[in-house]
């Protein structure tokens, strides 16, 4: 039987038939075009709204991204966090539960970071504070990821909707405490948070954030590639069916998963406030929770890859945002940016699943 | 008389790939007609009505309806020479009403009227004695009341010819009475109505003329006031044919799993299985024959510990202990820390038994990757059982790390039972495992159950093929609508008798 | 008082209905549109481009075209992006919450960048965006609303799109119950195999409620920057009301005509702090997240229930490709 599909717009070309199987070279060629035909769409976007020679403007993205010393380790460093949300939707991803709630998880952490500097800062000496703030930051995230998790598997409510409301709730709470804990209070100057700040090593401010994600990312990897737990994930994500039928727990895994993921997101929050920023706002997280759910969606839901993923798209950011700058154009150039390549890349996956079949003359499909 | 042939099917042959489902079929239905297609599970019964419903398009023949050499290519079609087919598998929209079910994807050019729509609907229940609410939502009803709505949806449609796949399946007698009277109310109408089945009692009671297809050939069409059910059943199943499956003797065999009156219901509160008892010994292969869907998948899952029982008690006999445990109500994992060792194949491989995504190995390692105290898989061990399976079954694959759903289907079901009996059951499980394998594989798994036997596994074994069931099974138990018809020598029976007792208990309830 | 307070509330309320009604057409069809957001940002600035080059490109502006310019382009502009979405979900079988955000991220994108660049890009000379001419066009209310005391304030005091808003909720509403198309919608949303075997196109049903739901969301975007903000474009400025109409949608069931009483009551919550004496700055932001507490509960409790009326469509998320038969 011929496997068949009618679709509004296929079926004026030909038909699709799914591809059983690709080789992985073929799939990354397709994915390598579908970036660069995503650059030269973005390049003549940028042309045509800058008016600019075309190689001068990637020259420029470059150098925007990686131009100095500084940028560089700024680079790094916004990589590192975007990776480490990456990583903490992941686990979630891969069992087939949709957390988007990720963005909320971050602040919440990093709300209960902030709380721990302030309220024990003065009375911690850092070696003790600095423990407390991670393991506080580490339970606030899991909490929030565990509210929705429990509701899905008690009553089924839909766990896409449901994160997505949790992240509002968290940037209100934060905004909150934000206002009320600025300098002077109520002015919205964010309080600078001097105590417990992550120590500077080998000179690097950023340096020790950078190694913090390196370890959750191998973590992560042989959690879900080499643990039990890992193998119990891909079964349930797989088919309930299939872990219903050799025992396994599906409510069980759900929680546990969504409380590491939420964990991790606490970590992140964690690392932006008492490693990166030393101060809290509502937007502390920038939108990465949702933009990691997209590095790892297009990293197949492999931390290794996610590297590659999430340091493309920090790339793209940078640079985007230089070129606004030399150009005094608005900063908002590199979500535009961002969106195309982004766009390029998740049609590209059909090219990798499906083989179009044109139709030839005289052939009736 | 032949002016009234509602519709005729001529030399109508499909093939799917090199399996030949109809060869050369021919029949006739009259207006004002009921006939029956009778023939076991897998004789090209429904692929012959999804020609004339549209749904498949056949190789080569004709098809006339009102006297006229007709194309059926879509549904669509089919609707437009009046044939509209009710299949087994309802398409309603849950959260929809009756009335909306019935017209949707309708195209009315005097506009959208539901309260003439629904007056519409109530005058077709009212004409063929339907009880039907055009307003109850269909997660309200029960399944009865939902195929009722797809019958009312094809009337409405204005179908003269209505096709019925194996309508009574899911339907207590009490309701297959209703349903009955209102056929014969549509016959006496003027409709032309087929039904599918291969229920004897229903024929005889149902239907002017009976058709028999057997392993997608047309047997014939006899009268049914003319036959009766011994010359049906002839007709169905055939001369024996002889499949040299290997069948050794039964050497010590103990009790090892004792089932006690085995009770489900379902939502709908239809006993899916019924009092259910039996006895599976070590080193006996007991075969459980019935039509499909006559609680076999039910039976098996509540034994794996999947299925919750209303009632009834499985005692397992450990060998090792000698002591007795009850299994009901454990989940899979309680049963196998119990010590018990299970091995279950179910019908659905890649749905269930197997993650089709992961490669042999992780495959392998779904029975065992709890095992040891560490937290990480261990992948060792997995990884040779999977290589000794490929090489001892003669696996097609590129190596062991393929996923499993690349391989064919035969290759496919030689891991998971590869799998399951690698685990040195006491008792071991299958269901239909060699449906759509080929002649190779399935000798294969036959020679595999039948070494398990010899080493004093209890072996149960779910088939539908009977010639397969009696060469291969010691003995053989016969299910009917969930209760248990029969249990036969598999050395002695014939299929006529088995035929019989798959039919049996219908046949007892309709008449009671 | 208590009559500014009402009116406050529903300027408050019409984006988020405008936005809920496009996303509960859009996710009747099964397509949970996370991009509804971006699609406010770009249907926002895109009227705010054409009535940028129109207010700037004649002497006289003409009350009409001045609304019907930023309105059709604004409309353009919408259902573009909702073709992005058709196109990579439907068409391209992308899952749907990817798409939807990087869709976001995209509009937003796009919003503040013209928002930001669009003097420059034009060289123009005028210091900011302020179209207060096409503003007064789209805030021009019934003459007699004035003398009617609260009456015209609660009912009558608002500009055209506020009506429209409540217009297009109730003809939604009335689509999906009461008409074929409505059926077949819902059919796709909860069940298309069924649909398709019914013969309904499940492509084209798809691709028409997201591409018009995305229209009318868009229209939230243009209201809020003609309207309420007075022409007046600032970055950020739309905020959070994008999210906040798919809280909307969960809040109202999906229906269309409880948005209407739901959007009202959000945008009370959401002015409600001004209100109260004594109240702190950091207090309002507590009463910000008050839609987003109860819309949580609404979706807790509807599940608790388990009613299947109040359940999203069936096929919500899910992709659906006829594969085989």
């Amino acid at each position: 039987m011929k496997k068949k599909c009618d679709n509004l717009f296929w079926s004026a070309l030909g038909h699709i038939v799914k591809r059983d199987d690709i080789v992985w070279w073929k799939a990354w060629i397709i994915r390598v075009l579908a970036v660069l035909l995503a650059l030269v769409v973005c390049g003549v976007v940028t042309i045509f709204l800058t008016d600019l020679n075309p190689i001068e403007v990637y020259v420029t993205m470059i150098k925007g991204a990686v131009g100095s010393k500084r940028l560089t380790w700024n680079l790094l460093q916004n990589t590192a966090i975007l990776l480490c949300v990456s990583l903490a939707v992941t686990p979630a991803f891969k069992m087939k539960f949709w957390n988007i709630g990720a963005e909320g998880q971050v602040l919440v952490g990093g709300l209960a970071t902030a709380a721990c500097m302030i309220y024990l800062g003065e009375k911690l000496p850092p070696a003790l504070l600095i423990p407390v703030m991670l393991i506080v930051s580490i339970i606030s995230g899991a909490i929030w990821a565990f509210v929705p998790a429990y509701f899905k598997t008690r009553y089924n409510s839909n766990e896409t909707l449901f994160t997505l409301m949790m992240n509002y709730v968290a940037i209100q709470i934060v905004a909150f405490f934000t206002l009320e804990w600025s300098m002077p209070k109520g002015s919205g100057t964010p309080r600078p948070l001097e105590f417990g700040q992550l120590p500077t090593i080998f000179g690097q401010k950023y340096l020790i954030n950078i190694l913090i994600v390196a370890l959750i990312t191998v973590i992560v990897y042989i959690y879900l590639k080499y643990s039990k737990q890992g193998y119990e994930i891909s079964v349930v994500g797989e088919s309930e069916n299939t872990a219903r039928y050799i025992g396994i727990n599906v409510k069980k895994v759900v929680l546990r998963t969504m409380l590491i993921s939420g964990a991790i997101c606490g970590i992140t929050g964690f690392l932006l406030v008492a490693g990166t920023d030393h101060s809290l706002k509502s937007d502390t997280a920038g939108g990465r929770g949702f933009t990691a759910i997209m590095v790892s969606w297009l990293a197949k839901f492999n931390p290794v890859f996610m590297v590659l993923t999430s340091l493309l798209i920090v790339f793209l950011q940078k640079g985007a945002s230089k070129i606004s700058e030399v150009y005094r154009l608005n900063s908002s150039f590199s979500d535009i940016i961002t969106g195309i390549i982004i766009f390029f890349i998740i049609g590209s996956e059909f090219f990798i699943n499906y083989k179009i079949k044109f139709n030839k003359k005289g052939e009736n499909v | 008389m032949e002016q009234n042939v509602a519709l005729e099917l001529r030399n109508v042959t499909k093939t799917f790939g090199s399996v030949v489902a109809n060869k050369n079929v021919s029949l006739q239905v009259h207006k004002g007609e009921i006939l029956s297609i009778l023939g076991e599970n897998g004789s090209g019964k429904t692929t012959l009505m999804n020609m004339v419903s549209g749904i498949y398009f056949p190789d080569s023949g004709q098809i006339f309806a009102d006297g006229e050499e007709v194309v059926i290519a879509s549904p669509k079609d089919a609707f437009n020479y009046k044939i509209g087919m009710i299949h087994q598998h309802f398409k309603l929209v849950d959260v929809f009403s009756a009335a909306e079910n019935i017209v949707l994807g309708l195209e009315d050019e005097k506009g959208f009227n539901m309260p003439k729509y629904i007056e519409k609907i109530k005058e077709i229940t009212e004409q063929y004695g339907f009880e039907l609410d055009p307003h109850k939502k269909i997660y309200e009803m029960s399944v009865s009341e939902k195929q009722t709505v797809e019958i009312i949806k094809v009337l409405f449609r204005g179908a003269d010819i209505l096709i019925l796949d194996e309508p009574t399946a899911v339907l207590t007698p009490q309701e297959t009475v209703k349903l009955f009277a209102v056929l014969r109310n549509m016959r006496d109408s003027g409709k032309a109505i087929i039904i599918i089945t291969h229920k004897l009692h229903e024929v005889l009671s149902l239907s002017d003329n009976v058709a028999v297809l057997r392993k997608g050939e047309y047997i014939g069409t006899v009268k049914t006031a003319e036959t009766n059910e011994t010359e049906l059943t002839e007709m169905m199943v055939g001369k024996k044919i002889s499949l040299n499956i290997e069948r050794s003797e039964v050497v010590n065999p103990a009790d090892r799993l004792i089932a006690e009156g085995l009770t489900i219901e379902n939502h709908d509160g239809i006993k899916v299985l019924d009092d259910v008892s039996f006895t599976a010994r070590s080193g006996e292969i007991l075969g459980i024959a019935g039509i499909a869907g006559s609680g076999q998948r039910e039976l098996l899952e509540a034994i794996a510990g999947l299925q919750h029982l209303d009632s009834g008690s499985i005692i397992y006999h450990n060998p090792k202990t000698g002591e007795e445990e009850n299994l009901r109500d454990k989940t899979p994992m309680e049963i196998r820390s119990m010590g018990v060792r299970l091995a279950f194949v179910p019908e659905d491989r890649l749905g269930m038994g197997l993650v089709g995504n992961m490669d042999i190995v992780d495959n392998m390692m779904l029975r065992s990757y709890k095992k040891g105290n560490s937290m990480f898989l261990q992948r060792k061990a997995p990884k040779s059982l999977a290589e000794e399976i490929i090489e001892k079954l003669e696996v097609v694959t590129p190596s062991s790390a393929t996923p499993v759903r690349r391989l064919s289907g035969g290759n496919v079901q030689k891991v998971l039972v590869g799998r399951e009996i690698a685990s040195a059951p006491t008792v071991l499980m299958a269901a239909y495992p060699v449906r759509g394998l080929d002649i190779n594989s399935s000798y294969t798994i036959y020679n595999l159950l039948n070494e398990q036997k010899k080493n004093g596994v209890a072996v149960i074994f779910v088939g539908e093929d009977l010639d397969v069931l009696i060469e291969l099974c010691d003995r053989i138990m016969v299910i009917g609508s969930g209760k248990v018809t029969g249990v036969v020598d598999g050395r002695h029976t014939t299929k006529e008798e088995i035929g019989i007792l798959m039919t049996k208990t219908d046949k007892e309830e309709a008449e009671s | 008082m208590i009559a500014t307070i009402i009116q406050r509330a529903v300027m408050q309320g019409t984006p988020l209905l405008f936005g809920s009604t496009g996303e509960i057409l859009t996710e009747k069809s099964g397509h949970l549109n996370l991009g509804i957001p971006g699609i406010m940002y770009v249907g926002a600035i895109s009227g705010v481009a054409g009535a940028f080059l129109y207010e700037h490109g004649v002497a006289e502006i003409n009350p009409f075209l001045a609304v019907l310019i930023p309105l059709i382009c604004s409309l353009i502009g919408s259902i573009l992006m909702g073709l992005i979405y058709c196109f990579l979900t439907v068409t391209l079988r992308a899952n749907q919450n990817v798409t939807g955000l990087a869709l976001t991220t995209f509009g937003i994108g796009i919003g503040n960048f013209f928002g930001g660049s669009l003097i420059k890009l034009v060289n123009s000379d005028v210091p900011s965006i302020a179209l207060s001419k096409t503003s007064t066009a789209f805030k021009t209310q019934l003459p007699f609303a004035d003398n009617l005391g609260w009456f015209g304030d609660i009912f009558l005091s608002y500009g055209f799109l506020v009506y429209v808003a409540i217009i297009v909720a109730l003809v939604s509403s009335f689509i999906l119950n009461k008409t074929r198309v409505g059926l077949h919608l819902r059919a796709v949303g909860e069940n298309p195999g069924t649909a398709d075997a019914a013969g309904i196109n499940v492509t084209k049903y798809k691709y028409l409620a997201t591409c018009i739901g995305s229209a009318i969301a868009g229209l939230g975007g243009l209201y809020y920057v003609m309207d309420y903000a007075n022409g007046v474009w600032s970055n950020n400025g739309f905020g959070d009301r994008g999210w906040l109409s798919i809280a909307l949608v969960i809040f109202s069931v999906w229906r269309p005509s409880i948005s209407i009483i739901g959007s009202i009551l959000f945008g009370f919550l959401y002015v409600i702090p001004t209100y109260i004496p004594g109240i702190s700055v950091s207090s309002k932001k507590l009463f910000e997240m008050l839609p987003y507490v109860v819309t949580i509960i609404v979706l807790i409790i509807t599940s608790m229930r388990n009613k299947k009326e109040n359940q999203p469509p069936a096929a919500l998320g899910l992709p659906y490709f006829r594969e085989e038969r």
